[in-house]
């Protein structure tokens, strides 16, 4: 065992093979980016093709290789199942799949890896059953967890290497023009996928809306894409606009929602061309209608809001309060919608968004960002992945590569969910490490990360109750008693990699 | 005090208990519990559980208890309730309850 600096034990063989967690960007380093092969069109040349059957053979798929999914369909996803089904049925088997994310309804991927059709994953996040199912210890390789900006990189420096990328194209022309804005199963921003098209060797474009040449907007090029398939159905556009956007009538939500508005619009961030990100939740959804009133009461816009973006956003940029948006994914419908519309909606990839080696980031220019957490502990890291029962249950998303780039990263989270507690001694599993996380906001008040004796400075009037994080563990535990420790097996199921691609957890089998 | 009758107390909602108190022919305190919390806290809710039928005097008891993450004034108090149902008791000691204080 080797232990890295958020005191976790990473066993040797993974500690050699990705190096273990240090500091937030102390593996920050040039390196050479990855290259892709290409098989060159002609003229007259056709790339779209009669069946995904046809695809997959074109593209050579053999046992071994890795093939890479978006999630931007979210819960009403259809390409996944459907690709995975026809490489069953070839045959194939011993591929590593590498989706951007899996919702539950890729619940079938658990029957693929049974079969050995799958034998390797690398994933933002597992939810419901097949978190569970990994968990249990059904895959003989460790999950591979990924944060958004960490895939990208991982993609970029050629530790995913994708033979081929099956992108469900919510429209595309015969020759793999596509965006998600026009078309059956709109998802507005492709970001996701665009670095699959970019550096994998084949890429296919599976769509629902074939469109004639040339489909604009142009999200992924042409001249990223092999080959084209037309099916009946590449998703449902309700499950795609899954992302909530009720506004809460919680009052725990709305009080939490208050206290963070409270530190935002009191921190030295708060000016004029501020930037923010916000993220879905109730709770963070109430945030952006606080901001709104202090925003427009103090006079004050913010230059842009980055992200997963929601309606909240669109309405503030629609009102004049956020100049420009900037979308790696959208959340619901009407932010799908402004993107094709509102040419001050701008779409950008994964990389772009959030790879920590990248020519910089978007989240390096972002002052404020809003996460949750499924628990943190009394040295501000923060879970986001397991469940307090030890079960993977989450994503890793986007949260340890925004909390480590803004300025101010706030997460906010109610003290206690039903009886678990939320704050702890020690989270189950750590995604973003304590550094990167300024102020917790919970029901009962904030702690600031001494660290930031700015912010301790900054916040010394601030009219809300301020904590140590054992203080609110200790409120946590009187309400729900101290919880038992889980019992974790001795086989690693997943491996959390830092956005920088050294392990910052393992995840045991539970 | 023996169990005789059936008594139930509680819902499925969250952050309640569902207890169902039979005769037990066995002279046990007998607990079958679903929980949510199982790992983090089903140790504790029967411990709840079994300290609340103590109190009350009851040693037989079978008790089936699906919980939703109740806390444990919730579990003492419709355990409590379910066994009173099953005596028939409709009155409560209540500065006695209050010395339990489980």
């Amino acid at each position: 065992m080797v232990k890295n600096n958020v005191g976790k034990e990473i066993p040797k063989e993974f500690a050699d093979q990705y190096g273990v967690f240090d500091e937030q960007f102390s593996n920050v380093k040039p390196f050479e980016e990855a290259s892709r092969k290409i098989n060159p069109v002609k003229p007259g040349d056709e790339k779209l093709l009669g069946s995904l059957r046809e695809a997959i053979e074109k593209t050579g798929l053999e046992d071994g290789m890795t093939i890479s999914f978006h999630h931007h369909f979210r819960e009403g996803d259809y390409v996944i199942n459907m690709v995975l089904d026809e490489i069953a049925k070839m045959g194939i088997k011993d591929i590593s799949i590498a989706p951007s994310s899996l919702a539950n309804v890729h619940e079938p991927v658990i029957d693929h890896i049974k079969n050995g059709v799958i034998t390797n994953i690398t994933s933002s996040g597992l939810r419901d059953k097949i978190g569970a199912a990994i968990s249990e210890g059904i895959m003989e390789n460790p999950v591979v967890i990924r944060s958004h900006g960490g895939r990208a990189r991982a993609i970029a420096s050629g530790d995913i290497k994708i033979d081929v990328a099956f992108l469900g194209a919510p429209s595309s022309d015969a020759y793999g023009n596509i965006n998600g804005t026009k078309g059956k199963a709109n998802c507005g921003s492709l970001g996701y996928a665009m670095i699959d098209a970019k550096y994998a060797d084949q890429v296919v474009a599976i769509t629902d809306s074939l469109m004639p040449y040339p489909n604009a907007p142009i999200s992924i090029p042409q001249t990223d894409v092999d080959f084209v398939v037309e099916v009946d159905e590449i998703g449902d556009p309700e499950g795609i606009a899954s992302g909530a956007t009720r506004f809460t009538q919680d009052p725990k939500e709305l009080l939490i929602a208050e206290y963070a508005a409270e530190v935002i619009t009191n921190s030295p961030y708060f000016k004029e061309g501020w930037s923010f990100q916000t993220g879905t939740g109730g709770a963070a959804l109430a945030v952006s209608r606080y901001l709104r009133r202090a925003m427009i009461d103090k006079d004050i816009t913010a230059s842009f809001a980055l992200g997963g973006i929601t309606n909240a956003m669109v309405e503030l940029h629609k009102e004049g309060l956020v100049d420009k948006i900037i979308d790696v994914q959208d959340f619901d419908k009407n932010s799908a919608i402004s993107l094709g519309e509102n040419e001050n909606h701008y779409e950008i990839d994964a990389e772009f968004y959030a790879s920590p080696f990248s020519k910089s980031s978007a989240i390096n220019q972002l002052d404020v960002c809003i996460l949750s957490a499924l628990e943190i502990d009394t040295d501000y890291n923060v879970n986001v992945l397991t469940g307090s029962d030890g079960v993977i249950r989450g994503a890793s998303g986007g949260h340890s590569d925004t909390s480590a780039a803004s300025k101010l990263s706030l997460v906010i989270s109610p003290l206690i969910r039903g009886r678990i507690a939320t704050v702890v001694d020690e989270v189950n599993t750590v995604v973003t490490p304590g550094d990167s996380v300024d102020v917790v906001v919970t029901e009962v008040g904030i702690s600031i990360n001494p660290n930031r004796e700015d912010l301790i400075e900054a916040f010394k009037d601030l009219d809300v109750p301020q904590f140590t994080m054992d203080e609110l563990r200790d409120q946590a535990y009187e309400v729900v008693g101290q919880p038992k420790a889980i019992e974790y097996g001795e086989k690693p199921v997943a491996l959390v990699e830092y956005r920088d691609g050294t392990l910052i957890d393992v995840v045991n089998n539970v | 005090m023996e169990i005789l009758e059936k008594g139930i107390s509680g819902t499925t909602e969250s952050s309640d208990i569902y207890i169902t108190v039979e005769p037990n022919d066995e002279n046990t305190i007998a607990i079958d519990l679903q929980s949510d919390v199982e790992k983090q806290y089903g140790d504790r809710i029967r411990e709840v559980i079994t300290n609340t039928a103590k109190n009350l005097g009851v040693s037989s008891v079978k008790v089936t208890a699906v919980d939703s993450g109740a806390l444990d004034c919730t579990i003492t108090a419709r355990t409590l309730n379910a066994l009173q149902r099953a005596l028939g008791n409709e009155r409560y000691n209540w500065k006695e309850i209050e010395t339990w204080n489980v």
